[in-house]
């Protein structure tokens, strides 16, 4: 990944910089990202890329928050708006509009998905001790997606799983 | 070091007998029957040529009296390399110009001391 | 240094599997057409390559199993024995048995010898009784040869690693046999008793033997290896300077050498020499005055002379050197491509699939031309690049061509590489026909066409199980049994071929038999029995054929062992269908049937049509368009409220609007003057309703499944042009949606009857 060019294109909100950012560390830092007005942390060591939205190809009868599928440098991967699939914020798409490409290989998921999120805010570093356990939400995320939440500033950070994040097309079908 | 050809229809044998030339220094050439065989000694100039008995198109024995027939090959280490233990193989072998044989099956080693032999 | 032989294990495997392939073609062609030399020559060769491959490689399982055949198929070589039927089934079945346990090696399987130790002691057997006969015709010298050989390989099997013993056994049979020679006078008295102090060796080469190669030099620097050396040359026979040639050795010496070394060990140097010299060797012991024999003729050379410097040896052997250290530059030689397939292999990858394809050098080469030329291209557009002026323009739209051409014939040179030709799915069938028509007890002739028509590997990997179900049907189903074949005024035999060929960007496969063919109101009769179709169904002869593939259906009034065995014709269409080809019936009463199956050249790139709804554009393979049709609103018919059938000749083909199965908008919702592209697949015609036909092209087809998931109505994806994704139409699953759907109907309309 080219920081710099990420550091350039992606659209930050507030004056967060990435400069400086050290991408072979320890694994505990997280890239955060707006839903609306929540705020949601990924390993940063998945993301493979940030790309603007662009319209997807159409996957026929398939849940609204599968938007269609891309083309990545040869590979197709869907395309998921994490916004209806939590159900927060509200879904436009607009220049600012950002998909997060995640790309996890382990022995149980090897795959890469895109997620359409309102817009990427910062990388964030947490030890352990700092991440406290999420409480059983009663919304629409599952409770096996949270990692857990942290605390920033005013206000919460909801850490993803990001295995559980790309298995989430099989586990809420067939 | 030496340019060595080898010929076999077997190509785990010609691999075999390739790798551990090879691992010895040698430069190796290999051809899969004794026409083949035949092309490339004439296109090239090799201090041996080590080649199987039966072998598809040509033969190890027709493939050693083309051999002899070419200048360049008069006086070449020309090795058999047989599983018949059967004298009559080996004397045909030796009357087509061959220089020795070495009897299948054989290890590393026993190929690389007999190759020593003629080099 | 040590040389790891496992790394050359699996290459043996290979070709020893496909040295069997070759001796069953030759056995059983030997079989029906008698034996010419050729074949037993290809079938001997093969057994013997296996045996020498497995003794090196330490298999001695297939090597012992392997030495019994190649000793039975050296006799018939040598043509001491004939060819029997029987013994042609001996040695298929051999094939049979080495094939299991070669594979069972490639698994690092323990062996299992259950098999092969009947097998082997029918070839001894058959060898035993021979061994009489033998020297009633007097060649007892070659029976002689032939025990001790015996024996030299009895112990080649108790201890084959040990490859020197077995040097030493064959060694010591040449012994024997050179005994007789009277060339050679050896000292038997003294053989094998070791000596104290060394040997004296009176070694008299005979005038050609620099014509072998072998130089006496390089048996000196041997002998100096064994202990202390001393030469003295006999020049006595040497002519006059003018009249020294080059060729040859008329040289002849008296050596000495002190050493602990055995006599053996003296004689194996000569080995190779043997029969082109005379050689005494003796005890020094022996001989009162130790040293080199007083009554040597040569007095004046007796001084010990060092090789190096003996001057008329000298002149020989430099000379000989000379001609052949011509050292030009040697030609490279690529020689054995291993194209190692980049997936990893299932844990226990079944025996079948090997890792590798082996590709011929032409292939290879062609791959680097074009790459040479795609290069040169690319250098022309980017030095075009650097200083671009517009007038350079046509340049630049020359250079783009090359560049499409170059790609084109890249892809086409890749694709070959996975290219096999089909006869490695067709080899199977000689041998198979043979033991099913002893089964039937009918008579079958096979004849295969086009055997080097080439087709992707996977492609063929996957045909095998469908080809020999559809073969295995034609001599079960198709062929009649003798007497009804002559009761018809047939031929006795009755013939299956095998045709291959290619059609457009298709390979046909037609299995095809001059059997009694296919009652078509038979299976229409089942098939109502069945429930299949409406009981007052009329249908094209095409379409009743078709009714064969359908689930639940088995024309056989005996389910035999060979056909029939669970296994319906309805999973040889699926497996046809899912590499994304499809099957068709021809067939005449009384005089036979055709089966064709259709398939992609390969499952990587797929011809296709694309269509637009909408804003999609999706591929429809061309392999399953039947036509596409501007709609003519006569023709179509409304049932059942939501199905419209649209009539084409007379079929009746339900029209799928693509908007609608897959929830999407569409520029056209209307029946009338819409466009219709008729595809089938499993036997079935639909046509879908799309907005635009757009231009055909080749794709290259990607998973949707890795990163997704299965998606219903879609077999995959691709990329355009512009770099967009475009779906993949799955013709048989949109075909199974719609009949599911149209099934319903009929059900919930027989309902409605009912109630």
């Amino acid at each position: 990944m080219d920081i710099q060019s990420l550091a350039q294109t992606i659209p930050v909100e507030g004056e967060i910089s990435l400069d400086g950012l050290d991408f072979i560390s320890h694994g505990d830092e997280y890239l955060t990202f707006c839903l609306g007005e929540e705020h949601y942390g990924v390993e940063i060591l998945a993301v493979k890329e940030i790309r603007c939205w662009e319209t997807p190809t159409l996957i026929p009868n398939s849940p609204s928050y599968v938007k269609g599928v891309i083309n990545i440098r040869g590979i197709i991967i869907p395309i998921i708006d994490l916004r209806i699939r939590f159900g927060v914020g509200e879904v436009v798409y607009e220049p600012t509009t950002v998909v997060i490409v995640l790309n996890v290989e382990t022995e149980a998921v090897n795959r890469m998905m895109g997620f359409v999120v309102d817009a990427v805010s910062d990388v964030l570093s947490a030890d352990e001790e700092s991440i406290k356990p999420a409480p059983n939400f009663g919304g629409n995320i599952p409770s096996e997606l949270v990692a857990g939440l942290i605390n920033m500033d005013e206000s919460v950070v909801t850490l993803l799983v990001t295995e559980q994040l790309l298995t989430l097309e099989e586990d809420s079908h067939d | 070091m030496a340019k060595i050809l080898i010929v076999d229809d077997s190509a785990s044998m010609r691999n075999m007998v390739k790798v551990t030339l090879q691992s010895a220094g040698h430069q190796i050439t290999d051809a899969a029957d004794g026409q083949e065989a035949l092309n490339k000694a004439k296109q090239g100039s090799f201090a041996a040529v080590i080649t199987d008995l039966n072998m598809p198109v040509m033969d190890g024995i027709t493939l050693i009296k083309n051999l002899r027939t070419l200048p360049s090959y008069k006086y070449t280490p020309l090795l058999l390399l047989t599983t018949e233990s059967g004298i009559d193989k080996k004397t045909a072998g030796k009357q087509a110009g061959a220089t020795g044989w070495l009897v299948k099956p054989f290890n590393p080693e026993k190929l690389l001391s007999t190759v020593d032999r003629v080099l | 240094m040590t040389i790891d032989l496992e790394q050359f294990y699996e290459v043996f495997f290979e070709e020893s599997l496909e040295g069997l392939d070759v001796m069953e073609q030759a056995l059983l062609g030997a079989s029906s057409n008698g034996v010419d030399d050729e074949s037993i020559n290809t079938i001997f060769r093969a057994a013997h390559s296996i045996k020498g491959g497995s003794g090196t490689f330490g298999f001695n399982e297939i090597t012992d199993f392997t030495h019994v055949m190649e000793t039975l198929l050296d006799e018939v070589r040598d043509a001491k024995r004939d060819l029997t039927e029987e013994t042609i089934e001996l040695l298929l079945k051999s094939c049979d048995c080495l094939r299991g346990m070669i594979e069972s090696l490639q698994l690092k399987k323990e062996l299992d010898s259950t098999e092969s130790t009947p097998l082997i002691a029918a070839f001894e057997a058959i060898l035993n009784g021979k061994s009489d006969k033998l020297i009633d015709s007097n060649n007892k010298i070659q029976n002689d040869t032939n025990s001790s050989l015996d024996t030299s390989d009895a112990e080649q099997t108790a201890d084959a690693v040990d490859s020197d013993s077995i040097l030493k056994d064959s060694f010591d049979l040449l012994l024997t046999d050179t005994v007789t020679k009277p060339s050679v006078a050896v000292d038997d008295v003294n053989a094998g008793t070791p000596s104290s102090k060394g040997w004296r060796i009176r070694f008299i080469p005979e005038p050609q033997i620099l014509l072998t190669g072998n130089e006496p030099i390089r048996l000196f620097r041997e002998l100096a290896e064994l202990g202390e050396f001393t030469s003295v040359a006999h020049t006595e026979n040497l002519p006059g300077f003018d009249s020294l040639t080059v060729d040859e050795c008329l040289l002849s010496w008296t050596l000495q050498l002190l050493t602990d070394a055995s006599k053996e060990d003296v004689l194996e140097i000569f080995d190779w020499v043997m029969d082109e010299c005379s050689l005494e060797v003796t005890p020094l012991g022996d001989v009162p005055d130790t040293g080199i024999d007083k009554s040597e003729a040569e007095r004046p050379a007796l001084d010990s002379i060092d090789l190096e410097q003996e001057p008329a040896e000298l002149v020989n052997i430099e000379s000989a050197s000379a001609v052949r250290a011509v050292d030009e530059e040697e030609k490279a030689a690529v020689v054995t491509q291993s194209i190692k397939k980049t997936e990893p292999e299932a844990g226990s990858a079944s025996a079948t699939s090997t890792g590798s394809i082996r590709v011929g050098i032409d292939k290879v080469d062609s791959l680097i031309n074009l790459v040479g030329e795609l290069v040169i291209t690319q250098s022309m557009l980017s030095e075009l690049g650097n200083n671009f002026e517009v007038e350079k323009l046509d340049r630049l739209s020359m250079g783009l061509e090359q560049l499409l051409q170059n790609t084109k014939e890249l892809q086409e040179s890749v694709m070959r590489i996975r290219m096999l030709p089909i006869s490695f799915a067709f080899n199977r069938f000689p041998r198979m026909i043979r033991d099913l028509a002893n089964k039937t007890g009918k008579k079958v002739e096979l004849i295969l066409n086009g055997e080097n028509t080439e087709i992707d590997k996977t492609v063929m990997e996957q045909i095998g199980d469908p080809l020999v179900h559809l073969v295995r049907n034609a001599i079960d189903h198709g062929i009649e049994p003798v007497e009804e074949r002559l009761a018809n005024g047939k031929l006795e035999q009755g013939t299956i071929s095998l045709n291959a060929y290619h059609q457009g960007g298709n390979v046909v496969v037609e299995i095809k038999d001059d059997g009694r063919g296919i009652d078509a109101s038979v299976i229409l009769a089942k098939a109502k029995e069945k429930g299949l179709v409406d009981g007052a169904a009329e249908l094209s002869e095409s379409r009743i054929f078709d009714l064969i593939f359908e689930p639940g259906f088995s024309t056989a009034a005996v389910v035999s062992d060979i056909s029939g065995r669970g296994v319906g014709m309805d999973v040889v269409r699926r497996n046809i269908n899912s590499l994304g080809g499809r099957i068709e019936i021809e067939s005449k009463l009384g005089k036979g049937s055709t089966f064709k199956v259709f398939l992609p050249l390969t499952l990587a790139i797929l011809d296709g049509q694309l269509v637009r709804v909408g804003s999609e554009i999706y591929i429809v393979p061309l392999i399953s368009i039947v036509e596409s049709l501007q709609i003519k609103p006569e023709l179509v018919n409304q049932v059942g409220g939501n199905m419209a059938l649209y009539r084409l000749r007379e079929d009746n083909v339900p029209i799928i609007p693509i908007y609608k199965e897959f929830g999407i908008e569409a520029e056209n919702t209307q029946l009338e003057d819409g466009l219709l592209v008729v595809v089938e697949g499993e036997g079935q015609k639909i046509g879908l309703l799309v907005d635009d036909l757009l231009a055909q092209q080749q794709v290259v087809i990607k998973s949707l499944v890795n990163n997704y998931r299965k998606v219903e109505g879609v077999s995959g994806a691709t990329i355009l042009g512009d770099g967009s994704v475009s779906l993949i139409l799955d013709v048989g699953g949109l075909i199974r949606h719609a009949s599911e759907r149209s099934s319903k109907l009929r059900r919930s309309k027989k309902h409605i009857k009912a109630a």
